[in-house]
């Protein structure tokens, strides 16, 4: 199933990369420690981000190591670090044999439905001719490959991008702040106790 | 490398959807989460570098709703486990009748 078209140092490390992200993405599922697993998923991330680049989006495997390697698996982290997952009660959190065989079942199904899917062929003219990507990276570089249209075709969606993430800074706020039940103000051992 | 990338993409998908299935542990199936949406946009990137950068700029947006996913996720599970003391889901059955 090589292509031709690309080089045999090219191919390696596709299909290296692609490993390294599929085995993380199973030892992630499979790892009892919240912590663990997600070291692993930012192991998924890594691999993501280089086959990013083979895939000529150099601009979209920065921001996927900085914003999802980075920050939102930092938050995840402080999660797990502020709730003190990990001691024994939380450890076995796998299913029961009803659970597994519900993710037998999907699991096989989208297999099913990959290996059928990727039986059909799309349209020719769709298909932007052979280095046509080449040619945009090298004409805008890999930031105004992203840019253009994303400021001026889907400029309403990227304004409106931005009301959703300060409607969810509001909700996250006003979640994680402490219920106030008390009028009068309490003592620092009472409230840590309630 | 259209092919092995979109295949990449729905194995990983299919990992996530597994691992929703059998953890209890609400932050893993919020991790799980994640890991479908980062496998949608290795399909995105994919298709870009053959149909144009739209696919790029989809995966940017995709990107800004899973930050903002994360933030209110975890505030919510932080607010259950002030309640509950447990993030197992198992456990936390409120909305039971």
């Amino acid at each position: 199933m090589i292509d031709p078209a690309y080089p045999l140092f090219y191919t390696f490390h596709f299909y290296l990369f692609g490993v390294i992200a599929l085995a993380s993405a199973l030892a992630f599922v499979t790892r009892k420690s919240p912590v663990a697993a997600a070291l692993w998923l930012v192991n998924v991330m890594f691999a993501l981000a280089a086959l990013y680049v083979m895939l000529d989006a150099h601009f979209i495997a920065a921001i996927q190591v900085l914003v999802y390697a980075g920050a939102i698996m930092v938050v995840f982290l402080f999660v797990i670090m502020l709730l003190n997952l990990g001691h024994p009660s939380e450890i076995a959190d796998i299913r029961g044999k009803w659970g597994k065989g519900a993710a037998v079942v999907l699991g096989l199904i989208l297999l099913a439905e990959i290996a059928v899917v990727s039986g059909t062929r799309v349209k020719p003219e769709w298909v932007l001719p052979r280095g046509e990507m080449d040619r945009l990276l090298a004409e805008k570089g890999a930031v105004g490959v992203v840019a253009d249209p994303l400021f001026t075709h889907y400029l309403l969606a990227f304004e409106l991008t931005s009301i959703l993430l300060l409607i969810a800074i509001v909700g996250a706020v006003a979640l994680g702040r402490r219920a106030e039940h008390h009028v009068e103000p309490v003592s620092e051992e009472s409230a840590h106790a309630g | 490398m259209l092919a092995e990338a979109l295949a990449l993409s729905a194995a990983l998908f299919t990992v996530g959807v597994v691992g929703v299935l059998i953890r209890r542990n609400a932050i893993i199936i919020f991790m799980c989460v994640e890991l479908m949406l980062n496998a949608v946009n290795l399909s995105f990137v994919a298709l870009s570098r053959y149909y144009g950068a739209d696919g790029q700029v989809f995966v940017f947006f995709v990107m800004t709703v899973a930050a903002a996913e994360a933030a209110v996720g975890l505030a919510i599970i932080i607010s259950i486990f002030r309640h509950q003391q447990t993030v197992n889901l198992q456990n936390i059955n409120i909305m039971r009748g």
